[in-house]
This record gives structure tokens, sequence and C-alpha cells, in this order.
């Protein structure tokens, strides 16, 4: 894809080493891995110390039996959260039953893993389970400043708050359990730098997409992203999370936001007790939480909000993005050979032939969900635009809400009766169709608009099609049955 | 191939610092950890029986058939234990499922050049070696392994070299992920002897940041104390 013209990169000048002297400036991604570094290994790993670390059914079982096999107890288990989500079932049913076998051993294995470590664990049946990554902030427990693992890779979500959060593997989750610590390979720096104003239709979530299209799914491998700019500090902290929550989809180790009012605001609202306890100290120590001015950053990019459009994936990864005004592109265009390859193979998969609009690339499926976008926000601005229209016949259109909070707040707000109304099914929180792992899933070729994160083959059911868009489209997608550009939904749509 | 563990045994291999073996080309660039190891095969609370689920869709039909045309599927690349990449091999979820898989399946080492940063640190701690090679190198070397009269290629870890039929290349390995490929490093038993320095660290970090201290438990109380008692899952 073309980039806008205002896109640039910039090779920083020589980094200064820490130990050089002379330039003491340092990133706010020095100063977390500084913060919270027990001992320095080696010339490129430290031991990092983790604030908190979240478990969910399926990538800590394995950690827990080579713990117990070892015969070590967990290190320090205050800081451990655990949540049911991947395997979860979302059947709009008030007491949830796991019928899958293997998944309900997975969940009764981390009840009774928890009970034995005394780990806090949100179960099947707990009013404020939900997706790991909309649990976390929600209930308080992300605040600026934090180092936050997760066996699971989007984890990078928690940046928003000025946390370092970053997925790691089941091998890596006994390690924490064990010792409360990472052995942490350094990852480089990187500045995304966004300025302007998002135009009206476009959301975080079309930033991030256009974001990745420029720079790849492996634009920001090996780095930490820094966002930086007018056009991130105008938005809310969910549509921060939206835009750190994919960071790790063009490969980053971690996306970083410096915490702001904004940030602060949300946290002592969500944590009272901080306020109560020790505000002074916390302001304090949040107010440093930034890159220095002329800090040096391994690699810098520069966006225009103003140039962002609602974005639609054609392709079988997230890079494979155009705006919905676009068309699927000629992969003999492209100059690498291994890109054209890649697009040829993502197109058989996708069935979509070169040079067709985006725009009016029937739907069957409609699913707004995910650890990006299953939060409040999103479930008011689909509310907005379903309001008063229905579903096409076409089309099955899911809501699947990030938490039991989320999901009883949008039931307050009226947002599940309009929802249901235009046709939506209103299901109970998991992760649902964005990996299908449970019982929601896409039938072979079943084409779907999605607000998930991964279009990648098979991600949603094997032979099932997912095109990755905002909260927005989704919706307008649900109403038309067919890829609409939102911002020319038509009065004719009801 | 696979003990209790899942994993493959690597003591019966006389010299754990070579690996040569038929090398099998899987050239398609970002290749996920989704499609290394698909979904429902993650729902075992051990490792076992994932070298079933290892590139699933691309090795089977839909009617779950042996697909002939796959590269593991010929015959003249059954056995093999090199898998040479396309670029970011292993990128998206974090799943080490995917690790596990592959070296039940008997593959020993991976040649592209680059990887996904989770799946990296995966493979190292299960002893899965990680070969990066400029593109270039790469290529020629899937070049040479699509005949299968040159499908072997030859890895040593000590000389840090690859060979194929026409390319004989350097490669870098951190001198810690050397160490854990050679010496299966037993990390947490490592991290376990700074146990002074982590406590030391602790007491020090939340002396000044209280704000951190027993963060999940203290939630969990400030949630007890305003709601009431919720039902907890099935069991």
């Amino acid at each position: 894809m073309k980039c806008a013209k205002v896109f640039a990169q910039l090779e920083a000048r020589e980094r200064t080493s820490a130990q050089g002297g002379g330039n003491m400036a340092r990133t706010l991604y020095q100063k977390l891995v500084e913060s919270h570094t027990v001992a320095r290994l080696d010339e490129q790993n430290v031991l990092l110390y983790a604030d908190l670390h979240i478990m969910n059914e399926y990538t800590s079982p394995q950690a827990f039996a080579g713990l117990h096999e070892a015969g070590r107890p967990v290190a320090v288990p205050g800081q451990h959260l655990s949540v049911v989500d991947h395997i979860i079932p979302t059947h709009p049913v008030s007491f949830r039953i796991i019928q899958d076998p293997s998944s309900a051993l997975q969940a009764s294995n981390l009840a009774k893993n928890c009970s034995e470590h005394g780990i806090v664990l949100f179960d099947t049946n707990d009013a404020l389970q939900g997706i790991e990554h909309v649990i976390a902030p929600e209930l308080g427990m992300i605040r600026p400043g934090m180092v936050v693992l997760c066996g699971d890779s989007h984890t990078t979500t928690y940046g928003a708050f000025g946390a370092l959060g970053f997925g790691i593997g089941t091998s890596e989750v006994e390690h924490v359990l064990a010792t409360q610590t990472l052995v942490y390979r350094l990852a480089r720096d990187m500045r995304i730098r966004v300025d302007g104003v998002l135009p009206p239709g476009s959301s975080a979530k079309d930033l991030i997409m256009y974001i990745i299209g420029c720079i790849g799914a492996q634009g920001a491998r090996g780095y930490v992203v820094e966002f930086q700019g007018s056009a991130i500090g105008a938005l809310s902290m969910e549509a921060r999370m939206t835009l750190c929550n994919m960071a790790v989809e063009a490969g980053a180790r971690g996306a970083l936001i410096a915490p702001d009012d904004a940030a602060i605001r949300y946290v002592m609202e969500h944590a009272p007790e901080i306020a109560a306890q020790y505000k002074d100290a916390a302001l304090a120590d949040w107010s440093t939480l930034q890159s220095d001015s002329g800090a040096a950053f391994d690699v810098e990019h520069v966006f225009d909000a103003n140039e962002v459009a609602p974005y639609v994936t054609w392709g079988t990864s997230p890079d494979q993005a155009v705006p919905v005004t676009g068309k699927v592109p000629v992969p003999a265009s492209a100059q690498d050979p291994v890109v054209r390859a890649a697009s040829e193979q993502a197109l058989r998969y996708t069935g979509l032939q070169s040079g067709t609009n985006m725009e009016g690339i029937a739907v069957q499926r409609v699913f707004i969900g995910s650890c990006t976008n299953a939060r409040i926000e999103d479930l008011r601005i689909v509310a907005g635009i379903v309001k008063g229209r229905k579903v096409a016949p076409s089309v099955r259109a899911m809501v699947v809400p990030g938490s039991g909070a989320v999901r009883r707040q949008a039931e307050q707000e009226g947002i599940a009766r309009i929802l249901m109304d235009s046709g939506f099914e209103w299901r109970q929180p998991g992760c649902s169709m964005c990996l299908a792992m449970n019982d929601d899933f896409l039938l072979p070729g079943e084409r779907c608009a999605s607000t998930t994160n991964r279009n990648f083959e098979g991600r949603q059911g094997r032979g099932g099609i997912t095109h990755l868009m905002s909260p927005a489209m989704a919706a307008a997608a649900a109403i038309t049955g067919y890829i609409t550009d939102v911002r020319k939904l038509g009065e004719n749509h009801v | 191939m696979s003990d209790t563990t899942g994993i493959a045994d690597i003591s019966d291999i006389s010299d754990t610092s070579r690996i040569e073996g038929i090398a099998a080309s899987l050239p398609t660039p970002n290749l996920d950890t989704d499609q290394i190891m698909p979904k429902q095969f993650l729902r075992g609370i051990d490792k076992t029986g994932l070298d079933q689920g290892l590139l699933y869709d691309l090795r089977h039909d839909a009617d779950h058939r042996l697909r002939p045309d796959f590269v593991l599927n010929q015959p003249a690349y059954q056995g093999a234990s090199i898998i040479v990449a396309g670029s970011n091999f292993g990128c998206g979820s974090s799943r080490e499922h995917a690790v596990w898989g592959l070296q039940q399946f008997g593959i020993r080492a991976v040649i592209a050049p680059s990887f996904g940063e989770i799946f990296y640190s995966n493979a190292m701690n299960n002893r899965l070696l990680l070969v990066m090679l400029p593109e270039t190198d790469v290529q020629r070397i899937i070049e040479d392994v699509s005949d299968p009269l040159a499908s072997k290629v030859l890895i040593d870890v000590n000389s840090m070299t690859v060979r194929s039929r026409s390319v004989e290349a350097a490669f870098s390995l951190s001198a810690r992920h050397r160490r854990m490929f050679l010496e299966g490093l037993d990390v947490i038993g490592a991290t376990l002897s700074l146990q002074d320095e982590i406590n030391a660290f602790q007491q020090q970090h939340w002396q000044r940041r209280p704000w951190l201290h027993d963060i999940a438990h203290a939630t969990r109380a400030r949630i007890n104390a305003s709601s009431p008692a919720t039902p907890s899952g099935n069991r």
C-alpha cells in the first residue's frame, strides 16, 4: 500500500549509551526498564521485575505443571491475576457451563491451580469475568509505570497507561510464577509521532491499521514503540488501549503512551485506594514517566492523523489493508517478489479479485468484540449507528462485550436493547470469535466484518475470511450486508 | 520422537551442536503461530499430541486428508528436521504450543530472515534452534532444498555456520542463547540463585511505590467490599 506523503522515516542520531555519559536523556521505555531491573545479566538481557502477571486457562496449565514438577512455590501470589476467557462459551445464558470436556478441564485446572497458590481468579461465572485485557484496566489494576506480563501477545494494550506490557510464552509464565521476574532481552526504541486530527468516521482502530499498513507486519519488530503527538493525546483511554493493543500486529515488543491527565484520571477512578492512600507519591512518581526531551530513539516515524480514513483489510495479514474507498490491490504491482507471492496467496484465500472495490463486498457475519474493540465506548459507537436500523437479513451479527462489567453498563445505558432491537445477538463476555477457541467460529467460505486484531488464515474458523475494521465500520456492514463506508451510510439503510 | 513431556528428546543425539538433516521450505512471509498450531489443538493442559496439530490446515484438506502437494507430506521430505522459512516466522499469538508442536514433529531448527519476537524467546527456552540469515541466503537455501537431491542442510552451532548445496553462511547467536541451546540451561534455577537480589529489589520497589504491592489481592478485597460475592465457575 502507498503511504501518505507525510510519512517519514528518520534514522535517529547515534544513541548515547547509558554508560557513555554526556547525554543522560532517557526514553520512557528506558526508564521503565531501569526501574524494574533487578540485575543486569549480560549485554542484551536483564532480570526484569513483574508488577502484575495475568494468566488465562490455555497458556498457563503447563507452566503450573512445570512448577509442581520442580516442587517450586509461586513466589509472590498477590501479584498475579487469572481469568477464564479464551475458551469460554458466550451464549446469552445467565449461568455458563463449558460443554467441551477439554475446555472445561482447562477452566477447572486453572481454578485448582489458583486456589492452591492463593491467586486471584475471575472464574467462568464471576460477574466480573471478561477478556483479560479488558478486565485488568477496568478493575484498576493497570497503573502507570508498571511492568505487566501475560501469556498473550495483546498485553501491549497496557502501554495506554504508560505501563510496559508484553506477551510471554508458557516457559516464561513458569519463570514469572517461580521468581516474579523475567529474563528480558532489551528492545530498541521507536517513536511514532501522530499529529493532526482524526477525521470524522475514523477511530484509533483506523489509525493503527493505517500505521501497520504503512510500516508492515514486521515494521516494529524488535522495538518498543512510543506513540506521541497531539492526535495521540486527543484519544480517550479506551482508544489508546485499542492503539497499543494492535501495535503487536506490526511486530512491536511493546507500546507506550506517556501517562497524562486523562490516564491519571482513569486510574484514580478505577483504583480509588491510590487516591485515598498514596495520591501525592503516586502523582510524583507518574510525573517522571515521559521520554526526556532530547532522548534518542533508534527509529522515528511521523504520521498525520488527517490522512486516516476508515480502513479495511483485504488479505490475511493485518498490514494488508486499504481505505474502504480503495480497491483490492494487484499483486503484480508489488516490487518485491516475496510480497507479490504473499499477496497472491492472500487473495486465493480471501477469494477476492484484484481491482474489486472494497466497498460492496458482501459479508455473512459481523463480529463486534475482542480485547481490541469490546469496551463500552466501542459499543456506544455501534449503538449510535444501528439505532433504528435493522441488521441485513443475509447477515448474522454478534456483539460479545469485553467483560461482565461492560455488559451490565451497556444494559443500563440502553445499548443492549438497541443492539438486540436491530437484530444483533447480545452475548456473554469472552475472547470468542477473535480466535474461535470456543464454539463461536466462521464456517468455511463465510466472510466476516470483524472488530478483532488478526485476519490470519483460519483464525476465526477454518476457511473463514476476516476483514478487520473499526466498530463503526462493522456496524455499517451489519446494516447493509456488505463492506460499507460508514461515512456514507445512507438514510435508506433502515 | 516425543517423550512424556512432549518435548523432543535431544539427549539421544550424539552431538547437540550439529543439526544435519532434511530441510523443508515454507517460504510464505509472516507465517503466524495460528497457522503453525491451530486453535483446536490448544485445549490440553499438557504438551502432548501437538505433532498432530502442526501446520494442520496446510498439511490437511478440508476432509482431514493429507494434501499430497504440501512439502512436509512429500516422500522426499519425510523426516525433515529443519524448516527454511519466510520472514517474521512465528509472528502473532504467544502460544508456545507452536514450538512444542514443531519439536514433536521432529523439527530441530528453523532458518529464516527474521522471527516473531515472542516465538523467538519461546524457541530458545525449548532449545529449538532459530537461525537468522539474510533474506538472499535464505532464498538460495530454499532454492537448494527444493531439489530433493539437495535437501540436506547442516547447521553447526560450534562454528556458527549453515551449509546447503550452494550456501555457506555464518550466523550469530547471543552467548546466552548459544549456551541455552548447547547446555540446556535451567533458567529458573539460575534466576532463583539471585533470590536475595530479587527480595532486596522488591522491598525497595514496594517501599517507593506501595500502590503496586499485593495489587491483585488488594483489588479483590476492594471488589468484595463493594459488591456481594458472586457465583464461581463450573468445576
